[in-house]
């Protein structure tokens, strides 16, 4: 709610501002028209990005007979929480926990042993670290559907389903080769004389992977939590193979059932959950959009 | 030096437990979902040895034909879709907007961030024709257009499911693209500008070979996303209506947990595996042959 109008106007303002800057230049009106076009459709562009998530914050106060009897854009007629009282009455907090106990652990795993692979695979000098990398890119390419299915029965057979366990391995192993090869690239950039020169200084290898190369990629480090947190907290296809009962749901799968548990839709409370389940990254982005645009994208062109 | 750099001891400790877990996770159960495809049955009733009868199978079940037909489709207008939305949008970021163009990209790139089965919830409201009017009904109702049915047609759900990946990926490969072409040269840029190159000329001669190799890597990561397409489908239209908008994957998953075929499910896996695998070595392979004549 808050992103929404704190954002719109300070791109507009910024728009506006710009306009000004080429009329001390030399505006002419036949400029002005030729830069309408682009305005226009920028905030058409705006419109479109912005509007349904204002639309569903505003739905979720709304009630089930202002959704039937009213048109889409009227404001809700009373700011209660009712919707948001009964998504949480429907089991949503367990879900929340959920995630959290799958992820977190997960993303603390992923980052310490990936950080550590990567370190191995760049900075060290032995033979076969190129196919080791080769093995990690492998897992970048082929789809998970390849190994859910022998998984489904590993823990079958070791007694792990009907556990979080199952989704926390997963996550792991799914969420390695990404780490690895983005830290390998990151841990590329750092001069290989800090290194050397760290060892001249009678360091041990793992002493100046701790002391000397942690330092140097703590931002790094961080870029890649991010973008493994979207991955992992956004997931519904591990998520969904690896719960079996409604106590295990994460936020996603229990966001998927949401609508089916009424007979009809029960707008105000779907709008509720929608905005809880957005909510956490939400805030998130709002905080750290740089960092989220910059591992996002460079995690796609490695990839 | 080289013998620290080399420690064999320090490589095990830090390699080590990646390795074992990647390994034991990920590379075994790939293998051994290959196995899968040979047998029949799952791990509670057991397995049957099948041949290859899975695949004879699979080439010809009529639906796996319409889902192949499907996700290659998707994939094919999705990543042009996203692809050229971005391509669009960079070098508006870049030359109209400049240095403001940060708080647009920030705002449009967004969508990419959240939950898809959030995103595809709110589109089944956005679009929603009965019992209420969604707004894009609504919208379209001002021009006299009769509500349309978004969820009830083949066509239609296929071009809803577009329209979300659309609205959720262009702010990414926007960005991703203007990341791409933030690298060229200014001056380069400068000196077309010299020379008389404005507007599309200058996108054409400098932009856009400049740009290929970022482009070429948006086109293998959106091909290869857009072919491996779940949460979306899942959460929107669930594969319908019937199946017409059933992907590999979903199919793939409702085989192998609905009707516990993993043997079959497997197959279908590795189908998807192998198109993804083409896809990529064929865009490659025609992006490579552009850069030498150009």
């Amino acid at each position: 709610m808050t992103t929404q109008t704190i954002s719109v106007p300070s791109a507009a303002t910024r728009r506006q501002g710009r306009s000004t800057v080429p009329r001390n230049r030399r505006t002419t009106p036949r400029q002005f028209f030729s830069r309408l076009p682009i305005r226009v459709f920028l905030a058409i562009l705006l419109v479109i990005v912005v509007y349904p998530m204002l639309w569903m914050f505003l739905g979720s106060f709304k009630t089930q007979n202002e959704f039937l009897n009213e048109p889409f854009w009227t404001l809700p007629q009373s700011w209660s929480l009712d919707n948001y009282v009964s998504v949480f009455d429907s089991g949503f907090g367990t879900y929340i926990l959920n995630s959290i106990i799958v992820v977190f652990p997960s993303l603390a795993v992923i980052l310490i042993v990936g950080v550590a692979a990567g370190f191995a695979l760049e900075v060290m000098v032995w033979k076969g670290r190129g196919t080791v990398l080769l093995l990690f890119l492998a897992g970048i390419m082929v789809p998970t559907q390849m190994s859910i299915l022998p998984l489904f029965t590993i823990y079958f057979r070791t007694g792990l389903t009907g556990s979080y366990w199952p989704m926390i391995l997963t996550y792991i192993a799914t969420g390695l080769p990404l780490t690895v090869f983005m830290m390998a690239t990151f841990f590329r950039s750092v001069p290989r004389e800090i290194f050397e020169a760290s060892t001249l200084d009678g360091a041990r290898i793992l002493r100046s992977f701790w002391a000397v190369g942690l330092p140097l990629v703590k931002n790094a480090i961080f870029t890649v939590g991010l973008v493994q947190f979207f991955f992992l907290w956004n997931d519904l296809l591990i998520a969904l193979t690896f719960t079996n009962s409604d106590a295990l749901r994460t936020i996603q799968v229990g966001l998927l059932n949401f609508t089916g548990q009424y007979g009809a839709v029960q707008y105000g409370p779907t709008f509720a959950a929608i905005a809880v389940n957005v909510l956490g990254t939400l805030f998130i982005y709002l905080f750290l959009n740089q960092q989220v645009m910059k591992g996002l994208t460079a995690g796609s062109v490695k990839g | 030096m080289e013998r620290v750099l080399g420690d064999k001891r320090a490589i095990l400790i830090l390699l080590g437990p990646a390795l074992v877990v990647y390994s034991l996770i990920m590379l075994v159960p790939i293998v051994w979902s290959l196995g899968y495809t040979v047998l029949d049955g799952n791990p509670i009733v057991g397995f049957t040895f099948n041949g290859f009868g899975n695949f004879i199978k699979f080439f010809q079940d009529p639906a796996a034909w319409s889902v192949i037909w499907f996700t290659v489709r998707f994939a094919i207008v999705m990543t042009v879709l996203q692809v050229g939305a971005g391509f669009g949008l960079s070098p508006l970021y870049v030359f109209w907007l400049k240095r403001s163009s940060s708080a647009i990209r920030t705002i449009i790139f967004f969508p990419i961030v959240l939950p898809t089965v959030a995103v595809a919830l709110l589109f089944q409201r956005l679009f929603e024709a009965a019992p209420t009017t969604g707004p894009v009904n609504s919208f379209l109702g001002l021009f006299g257009i009769e509500s349309i049915d978004w969820f009830g047609t083949p066509d239609a759900s296929f071009w809803i499911l577009l329209l979300m990946g659309l609205w959720q990926s262009m702010g990414f490969y926007g960005v991703l693209l203007y990341a791409g072409l933030l690298d060229i040269p200014e001056e380069m840029l400068e000196s077309a500008r010299l020379d008389g190159a404005g507007g599309w000329k200058l996108i054409r001669t400098i932009v856009l070979p400049l740009s290929l190799p970022v482009l070429l890597s948006s086109l293998i990561f959106s091909i290869n996303g857009t072919l491996k397409v779940f949460d979306s489908v899942v959460a929107l239209t669930n594969g319908g209506p019937g199946n017409a908008t059933t992907p590999l994957t979903v199919y793939m998953f409702q085989t192998s947990f609905t009707y516990g075929q993993y043997g079959y499910g497997s197959t279908i896996a590795l189908m998807l595996t192998i198109l993804c695998l083409i896809f990529t070595i064929f865009i490659f392979r025609s992006t490579r042959r552009d850069v030498t004549k150009g």
